[in-house]
């Protein structure tokens, strides 16, 4: 049977249904387009049902979100392999997610790679033994000067080197999870020494005066309304 | 450079309240209803005024891309926020929806109102999952405190604002392929025309801006185009984040004044290039699409639209990729094939095809394991591939190959030579 994923056969679920509560859910996302536009609820359905899966979209599932949507079923394969973040064959509890296009390259991916690596004794797009972490490579975050990134489920881990990529891993394995974002004494996308910029408390900026109460074009609007 | 009272994006990094009330207290939906009474033409006319260009790459002028919408539509009509950010270099929308999501969600009432739709669909890439709740947080207060959805902000106008999550794919930052996305398929981009203006979401008519575009629109109509128009040089007016990545001492966004001095953003605000200006090899000035530019025109150029395509460049979407002498720049740059080359959705076969080729022959360069004549092969197909296609992510990945043969050949031969040269000697030996 053809599972749309590359490779070899993935072992398929007999069956698939969300939750109530992910169908609570799944209502919320239709409500948002246009009668008849519930089409464009594929992908943030797809999405649920990949969470629910535990991380991967097995057929059974694609396979509901197509009913729901009342979609064809090759509509919703066709997205489901178009798109990256759809795993079509399972995954660890966490998925490692390396960035390795060229702004993070030149701030050592290389390293962060090498350290998933050593320390899962797995290659990209392996799976280690005790089914906890599958590394991927992925194309740009959009995270460039926290460079680089390692996206771990959904949260981003910034600013690594190979040591706190495995101090990392550590917490991870041990079954914590460090708060996401920079690993280094930073704040956001700042310069790391200090602003250079924004160094007094912002103040509201003054209106332009044809804004004003008063200024010709408001009296005549007002006036207007009142009539 | 520019003073911090003229900056727009005042929690860039995210150290004030992102929430409503820090947001109102930095001045963010305060005059809004007086704004949007004011009417269509005059916010339209504003933002014309300002000389306010697209901030998502292309640089189209903002004013008049809002001033094809028509005027009466008997179908509905949308705003469309294209927040996938995923050019390589590019950051700078992330921290708008992280750390000032008020901006963006209040842009999108104004700039809903100056085009009179009912409706606005943000597209925010499916990686940026906290980003994504941030902002869904930050629409929800605006539902709640009255200032979205019908009479917004008490002004008479209606308008709805709905978050829509991307799953991976870089393609559907092109704005048709985000449309397609939208509509629940593969984000294949579609031909042009007919534009969005007349047939956009659902075949409606529809605008599609980038996150910063509509984020600093508020500032422009609440300070007055004039103040707008005052920063930067003419046709290049305006503040604008700067992402500067890569070999630098501190990597940053900064939002400074359009026209900045290439030079003088690293050196001010990124604390320089890693061991100094004189270890500078390359920039990439704007986002990975845009050609790089060595060393000497780095210390010259201006970053603005037209002071970079004077340069055979592009502002882009003013991520700097900076570079230093230590950089494998061959390497780096066939690193950006082989994202474009992942990234082709597969409709043109000029792309689809072209753009394998391309990464495949740039592995050889890396090496050297070419000919002098396969570089102007390469040379070549790049520009058989350029133009060729329906949307411009096939331009966006030759031009660093040409940028890179334009200014780094002598190095790009050398090599060729000297691989050359190690298997004729291993052949006699």
């Amino acid at each position: 049977m053809n599972t749309h994923a590359e490779g070899a056969p993935v072992a398929q679920p007999e069956s698939f249904a969300f939750t109530a509560e992910n169908i609570e859910r799944a209502k919320a996302h239709i409500a948002k387009y246009p009668k008849g536009r519930q089409q464009s609820a594929v992908l943030p359905l797809l999405d649920l049902a990949q969470r629910q899966s535990g991380g991967w979209l097995p057929l059974a599932a694609m396979h509901a979100v197509a009913d729901m949507l009342e979609m064809p079923r090759i509509r919703v394969y066709e997205v489901a392999s178009f798109y990256t973040m759809f795993n079509l064959r399972p995954v660890g509890r966490y998925l490692l997610q390396a960035c390795t296009t060229t702004p993070c390259w030149l701030r050592g991916s290389d390293a962060v790679v090498a350290a998933c690596e050593s320390k899962l004794g797995i290659g990209v797009g392996g799976t280690s033994a005790d089914g906890l972490f599958t590394l991927v490579e992925v194309e740009c975050l959009g995270g460039c000067v926290n460079a680089p990134i390692l996206q771990v489920n959904d949260d981003f881990y910034e600013d690594l080197d190979g040591a706190s990529t495995e101090a990392l891993i550590d917490a991870l394995r041990a079954g914590k999870t460090p708060p996401p974002g920079t690993v280094l004494a930073r704040q956001g996308s700042a310069p790391i020494k200090g602003k250079t910029t924004l160094t007094l408390m912002p103040e509201p900026p003054a209106m332009q005066a044809a804004l004003l109460p008063g200024a010709a074009g408001e009296t005549a609007k007002e006036t207007g309304d009142a009539g | 450079m520019l003073a911090d009272r003229d900056r727009v994006f005042t929690n860039l990094y995210g150290e004030h309240d992102w929430r409503l009330a820090g947001a109102r207290a930095r001045g963010d939906w305060d005059g809004t209803k007086a704004v949007i009474q004011k009417g269509r033409d005059w916010i339209v006319n504003e933002v014309k005024e300002s000389g306010l260009r697209g901030r998502g790459g292309a640089g189209f002028p903002t004013g008049l891309k809002w001033s094809f919408m028509p005027k009466e539509s008997a179908r509905p009509t949308y705003l469309v926020v294209n927040a996938d950010e995923s050019e390589p270099g590019t950051c700078k929308d992330r921290d708008i929806l992280r750390n000032d999501p008020h901006k963006l969600v209040e842009g999108c009432v104004l700039a809903g109102a100056g085009m009179g739709v009912g409706a606005a669909y943000i597209y925010i890439r499916g990686e940026f999952y906290n980003e994504a709740t941030r902002l869904q947080a930050a629409i929800d207060e605006a539902y709640a405190a009255g200032l979205v959805g019908k009479n917004a902000c008490g002004s008479g106008y209606d308008i709805d604002i709905y978050l829509h999550r991307g799953a991976g794919a870089y393609i559907c930052g092109e704005e048709t392929g985000l449309l397609e996305s939208l509509e629940g398929k593969k984000g294949q981009p579609r031909l042009k025309p007919p534009f969005p203006a007349q047939v956009g979401l659902y075949g409606c008519p529809s605008t599609v801006n980038n996150v910063e575009t509509i984020a600093v629109a508020p500032a422009i109509l609440k300070r007055g185009a004039a103040w707008f128009a005052g920063i930067g040089r003419p046709r290049n007016t305006g503040t604008k984040i700067f992402c500067i990545s890569g070999h630098v001492e501190q990597p940053c966004n900064v939002e400074e004044e359009m026209s900045i001095p290439m030079k003088e953003l690293i050196e001010r605000h990124a604390g320089g290039v890693r061991g100094g200006w004189d270890n500078l090899m390359a920039v990439i000035p704007g986002g990975s699409s845009t050609p790089c530019l060595p060393s000497p025109i780095c210390g010259e150029v201006l970053m603005d639209f037209d002071s970079l395509v004077a340069q055979k460049s592009g502002l882009g979407t003013a991520a700097l990729i900076v570079m230093d002498k230590s950089t494998d720049i061959v390497r780096a740059i066939t690193r950006l094939s082989a994202f474009y080359k992942h990234e082709s959705c597969g409709q043109c076969t000029p792309c689809r095809e072209g753009l394998g080729w391309v990464w495949r022959v740039m592995e050889r360069m890396v090496a050297g394991n070419a000919t002098v004549a396969e570089l102007d092969m390469l040379l070549d197909v790049t520009h058989e591939i350029e133009g060729h296609t329906i949307c411009a992510l096939a331009d966006g990945a030759v031009w660093p190959v040409q940028g890179l043969i334009r200014h780094f050949r002598p190095e790009m031969e050398r090599r060729i030579h000297e691989y050359r040269a190690v298997a004729t000697r291993q052949a006699a030996e």
